[in-house]
């Protein structure tokens, strides 16, 4: 009965260690097939010129588009944060400019870089992955390769450029949006006015901007490369795509979190 | 001309070619015809280089394109055209900028010797009027016709066509046949067309090969298809009643 017992807990204990070593080898695999993918994107373009047209038109697509949606959500963040911090420090112990000062920190030091950028996987990443993928279903991309284009430099070196180029704008938009969002809060006469405005000014330490700008420079290159990487992989049809853009979503979501940790604890020690 | 010698190519442990050998002649519609499933397009894969087979060589005029190296690869592969099965057109680009698109990127002409090319090379194929409309915007056998002017707007020297009837009515189909027949002769290219439309093959087929179960079978041209003896050829290619009276009727009259 005894060794009975101890054989299944043995023979779980193995169960459990085969999954775990066969998604250890499968992340492997897939992070091997990811530094091939991006060992061809990262060489020089066939054609200068035509790589530099495609930079500017992703800039259009993947920056200047997501403008709308960066202010919109981080305006109401930042008027979600100004009210949270009003409820959550209203003691008589802590001065009231404390809420502008909180809010202006949340916003600069998580919101704007890895939070916008989780929600810009969401968006530019599902873009990227799709329009790759339906390129490669479509054998649009083996069009490319027939011609001797480096299809991977072709379609996906100019969208890690023009995301890593217009990033930091995105970021400074979402910063002022948030502080903006906040400051309509104040004038509801939630907050006074005048204690929100000095909070916001109160204890500014200009490296936050720096490491938030510096952490979305990292996210954009995972939002952009990991979605592209999806996308060009894709095999089968519609299906595939799409499941291959919430793969996408999934994964750089995943690598943004953890690249973030491990950065806060670069940058901010 | 294209030779094609000893190809063998295998997906895990499943061979899908044996040992194929085929030459592809110049100034001449070569057909690569078989059941789906039989390795035509493996077979086509292979000679283009998007499927790299285990064994065999494929020679382009005598250079060996598998032994190249990758600025070898990428030079000949300008010499290359391709129309795809289901076209392949740039979606975001117009059906101007499609053809202008290889222009661009090899050759060193200026914009309005592009446009020229490109117009002269869709007035080649038939279609004018729609050279500011999206892929998304014209018809089927108008998209084919325009990855044809694409596939031979930077003159190429092989053109190689992936079921170019696939998808489109019997009309439009011969006229994208005649299209491909007319090229072929007029610059003189070597074309392989992947088909299993039996109006192709009895109507261009100047070159034929018959893949069966990844084996080439048989090898001829249109006319000796009514001559063949082989069974699996005769199951494919006259497969129908249709085609098993143009037969008789052929034989009978003796061509």
């Amino acid at each position: 009965m005894l060794r009975n017992k101890y054989w299944r807990i043995f023979a779980t204990f193995v169960e459990k260690l085969y999954v775990i070593m066969l998604f250890i080898t499968s992340c492997l695999q897939t992070f091997g097939e990811y530094a091939l993918f991006m060992r061809k994107v990262l060489t020089k373009p066939d054609k200068w010129k035509e790589s530099l047209k495609r930079y500017v038109a992703e800039i259009s697509k993947l920056g200047i588009d997501s403008i709308p949606l960066v202010i919109v959500i981080s305006l109401f963040i930042g008027a979600v944060c100004a009210i949270q911090m009003q409820i959550n420090f209203a003691n008589p112990l802590l001065p009231s400019y404390t809420v502008g000062l909180a809010t202006r920190d949340i916003l600069l030091l998580e919101f704007s870089s890895s939070i916008l950028c989780l929600i810009l996987a969401g968006k530019v990443g599902s873009n990227i992955a799709s329009e790759i993928g339906t390129m490669r279903v479509t054998e649009q991309i083996d069009a490319l390769e027939i011609m001797g284009i480096n299809s991977c430099n072709f379609l996906v070196l100019p969208k890690i450029m023009a995301l890593l180029t217009f990033i930091p704008v995105l970021t400074i938009f979402s910063m002022c949006a948030g502080l903006i969002g906040g400051y309509f809060v104040a004038l509801m006469g939630i907050i006074p006015v005048s204690q929100y405005i000095y909070g916001i000014q109160s204890y500014f330490v200009e490296w936050y901007v720096w490491y938030a700008i510096i952490k979305s420079l990292f996210f954009s290159v995972v939002i952009t490369s990991v979605a592209s990487f999806y996308g060009y992989y894709v095999k089968g049809g519609a299906l595939e795509v799409g499941k291959a853009s919430t793969n996408s979503v999934v994964a750089s979501s995943v690598l943004i979190l953890l690249m973030d940790v491990l950065l806060t604890n670069l940058l901010l020690q | 001309m294209i030779e094609v010698k000893d190809l063998r190519k295998s997906f895990e442990d499943k061979t899908v070619l044996y040992d194929i050998n085929a030459t592809f002649y110049e100034g001449k519609t070569n057909l690569i015809i078989g059941q789906s499933g039989s390795g035509k397009t493996v077979l086509m894969k292979s000679i283009i280089g998007l499927i790299t087979p285990e064994e065999g060589q494929v020679l382009y005029d005598g250079r060996d394109f598998l032994s190249m190296g990758i600025a070898q690869k990428k030079s000949l592969r300008t010499e290359l055209g391709m129309l795809f099965q289901g076209s392949a057109l740039f979606d975001n680009e117009t059906v101007l900028g499609n053809v202008m698109f290889p222009l661009k990127m090899f050759s060193n002409m200026t914009y309005a010797e592009m446009k020229d090319r490109a117009e002269f090379c869709l007035e080649r194929v038939n279609l004018q009027g729609a050279d500011y409309k999206y892929p998304a915007e014209i018809s089927g056998g108008m998209q084919k016709r325009v990855a044809i002017a694409r596939a031979i707007a930077l003159n190429p020297k092989y053109l190689f066509c992936d079921e170019p009837n696939s998808g489109l009515d019997p009309k439009t189909s011969i006229l994208i046949d005649e299209l491909l027949w007319d090229i072929t002769h007029e610059y003189n290219i070597t074309t392989i067309i992947n088909t299993h439309d039996m109006n192709s093959v009895l109507g261009i087929g100047e070159n034929i090969v018959f893949i069966n179960k990844g084996r080439n079978e048989w090898v001829g041209n249109k006319d000796d298809i009514f001559h063949s003896d082989n069974e699996a050829l005769n199951n494919f290619v006259f497969a129908t009643d249709l085609f098993k009276r143009i037969k008789q009727a052929a034989l009978l009259m003796g061509k």
